[in-house]
């Protein structure tokens, strides 16, 4: 009886530390944007609770005084075109891998999920000299033109092992009722693919949110930021943070990209864990 | 011949539909990865486009280069510590997670915030969570008495002055990378618990095996392929990331206390325009990935493929 009752205040300990933990931050964010300025810049003030009435205005200096709409506008464009850009290139080639080329398919497509392990931070100086010689540095294009070097080879690694799961047998059938090899691909395989193709959308649509340093090194403009780069360079002016603006801008943009990344996460990190782990 | 009889042999086929990934990443990422060898050895800078082969002399400039020793130093520092701790507190989790209880979606939401959002907008929150003046951490601190008395554990002023401090900074900095990566090694880990069959670990318990035993004897070699898999990656993201520190300290406080290889190939490549010596300072990343790599490699032969 002890040992159970033991055994329950440390899982309940430990959940309670782990949540602290992982989720204070946000927790932070949440109580900063609604503090007003008074109760915000008092460093006796208890920084975990609203010590004054909570108030919008750091909430409405974020949406109007600053570029944070089009921060947010300019990664939806990004990420809608990476993702489109994203599908177009790893269905295809995640078919073929997975259906059609034979042994060199195999290989190619451990090829393709290695150059993943090749990080921005090793490709954006050769990658700006590019930018630059196509004439795109300042211009959201660049972005769109890069991204894909991270979106498609795990997009196309983790659609290729979930076309795997389907069964051979379901294609066969179709090519024996007379389909051709193509029209097996779109008409049998394709609707049964299309949980997988959600992930990769949800995926690739998260990994643009997140990225940083090619943003970083190819837009100036501020017009043009997107919106980790607008937050940490221009709501910061001088020495002056606009710290309750800020907080809100980080929460705000957060949640729905962790939302999205947690309804698919299970997958995602499977895929990543290349089938070591079993779904 | 037809076209759509062409299209139906399986030798032309399956080429015309790779056909644009292999295009896409020849140019994006294989020519570019070149380029920052063939940079390394050159002369090239933002300014001066025309081009001479100069050998290792970039090499030989930044080995002797006090920075960058310590920007070396610094990632190999962060990577391990960071990987050190998130696998202790990932097995701790894990075990926890694993279990079902009441509203367990919410908090799994909330425990994989870190990993879920974009780290630059949690570093932000960071920035605040450990400001110099209005430390929601340091007033925690003050209200228990561990700080901003005669005696208090971590002395009488009444800030610590984290990104002030490079002892400090440089925990801050590995604090992060450990709260961003807990959730993903976890997530991995309680994949690889799931796998565990419930026979084995009752058989051990009917045979008297207790909490540690169980641990070290059956979970931590079953586990092992999995905890590889997580070291792996929690390796990868943290030995290369340059958004934590760039968002946190930008490599500071002087003298670069926490500039790493990423960071430091930033400041020369991009702000600095020396592409050359910035390439250089990248190619650092090089063996470390190619040995993850070459592991990765001998894992997916491995792997039963989902």
């Amino acid at each position: 009886m002890l040992k159970k009752i033991l055994s329950k205040a440390g899982f309940c300990g430990g959940l309670a530390f782990f949540i602290v933990f992982s989720a204070s931050p946000f927790y932070i964010m949440l109580i900063t944007m609604f503090k007003k300025s008074h109760d915000l810049f008092n460093p006796t003030n208890n920084p975990f609770i609203l010590n004054e009435p909570f108030t919008a205005e750091h909430v409405k200096l974020l949406f109007t005084q600053t570029l944070y709409t089009t921060f947010l506008l300019n990664t939806l464009y990004v990420g809608v075109a990476v993702v489109l850009i994203t599908v177009a290139l790893s269905v295809p080639a995640a078919f073929s891998l997975a259906r059609i080329a034979g042994r060199w398919g195999e290989n190619l497509g451990i090829g393709i999920f290695l150059t993943y392990l090749i990080p921005p931070t090793l490709l954006f100086i050769p990658l700006s000299r590019i930018i630059s010689v196509l004439g795109l540095q300042n211009s959201l294009w660049s972005l769109v033109l890069v991204y894909p070097t991270f979106t498609v080879p795990f997009c196309t690694w983790l659609l290729m092992s979930f076309i795997k799961s389907i069964p051979r047998e379901i294609e066969e059938q179709a090519l024996i009722d007379g389909c051709s090899r193509l029209g097996a691909l779109v008409k049998v395989i394709l609707p049964l693919s299309v949980p997988g193709i959600i992930t990769i959308i949800v995926f690739a649509f998260t990994l643009v949110a997140n990225e940083y340093i090619y943003a970083l090194a190819f837009i100036q403009d501020s017009a043009k930021k997107t919106i980790g780069i607008g937050l940490t360079t221009e709501l910061v002016r001088g020495d002056v943070f606009y710290w309750g603006a800020l907080m809100g801008g980080a929460l705000i943009a957060s949640i729905p990209v962790a939302l999205l990344y947690t309804f698919f996460l299970d997958r995602i990190i499977s895929g990543l864990a290349m089938g070591t782990v079993r779904r | 011949m037809n076209v759509r009889r062409l299209l139906d042999r399986e030798s032309v086929l399956a080429p015309l539909l790779l056909l644009p990934v292999v295009l896409y990443v020849v140019l994006f990422i294989g020519f570019p990865f070149v380029m920052s060898f063939v940079y390394s050895i050159s002369n090239v800078t933002v300014g001066n486009p025309d081009f001479r082969v100069t050998g290792l002399g970039n090499f030989r400039e930044i080995l002797a280069d006090k920075v960058f020793q310590k920007s070396l130093l610094n990632t190999f520092i962060f990577t391990f510590v960071s990987v050190g701790l998130v696998l202790v507190f990932a097995h701790a989790l894990a075990e926890i997670l694993i279990r079902d209880f009441r509203g367990k979606w919410l908090v799994r939401f909330l425990i994989m915030l870190p990993w879920t959002a974009p780290i630059a907008l949690g570093s932000i929150g960071f920035l605040w969570f450990l400001d110099s003046l209005f430390s929601p951490l340091d007033w925690l601190l003050r209200a228990v008495g561990l700080l901003g008395k005669p005696g208090a554990l971590f002395g009488p002023m009444s800030n610590l002055y984290w990104f002030g401090r490079p002892d400090l900074a440089m925990a801050a900095v590995i604090g992060v990378h450990v709260w961003r990566l807990l959730p993903l090694a976890t997530v991995i880990l309680i994949a690889g618990l799931n796998s565990i069959p419930k026979e084995i670990t009752e058989a051990a318990q009917m045979d008297g095996a207790g909490y540690f035993r169980r641990l070290f004897q059956i979970n931590l070699p079953l586990l092992f392929p999995v905890i590889g898999v997580s070291i792996l990656f929690a390796t990868f993201f943290t030995f290369t990331d340059m958004t934590v520190v760039w968002v946190l300290t930008k490599g500071g406080p002087p003298p670069h206390s926490t500039q790493v290889l990423a960071s430091l190939a930033f400041l020369k490549g991009i702000q600095g325009g020396d592409l050359a010596q910035g390439a250089a300072v990248a190619l650092f990343f090089f063996p470390v990935l190619a040995g993850i790599a070459a592991i990765v490699l001998r894992l997916v032969k491995k792997a039963v493929v989902i």
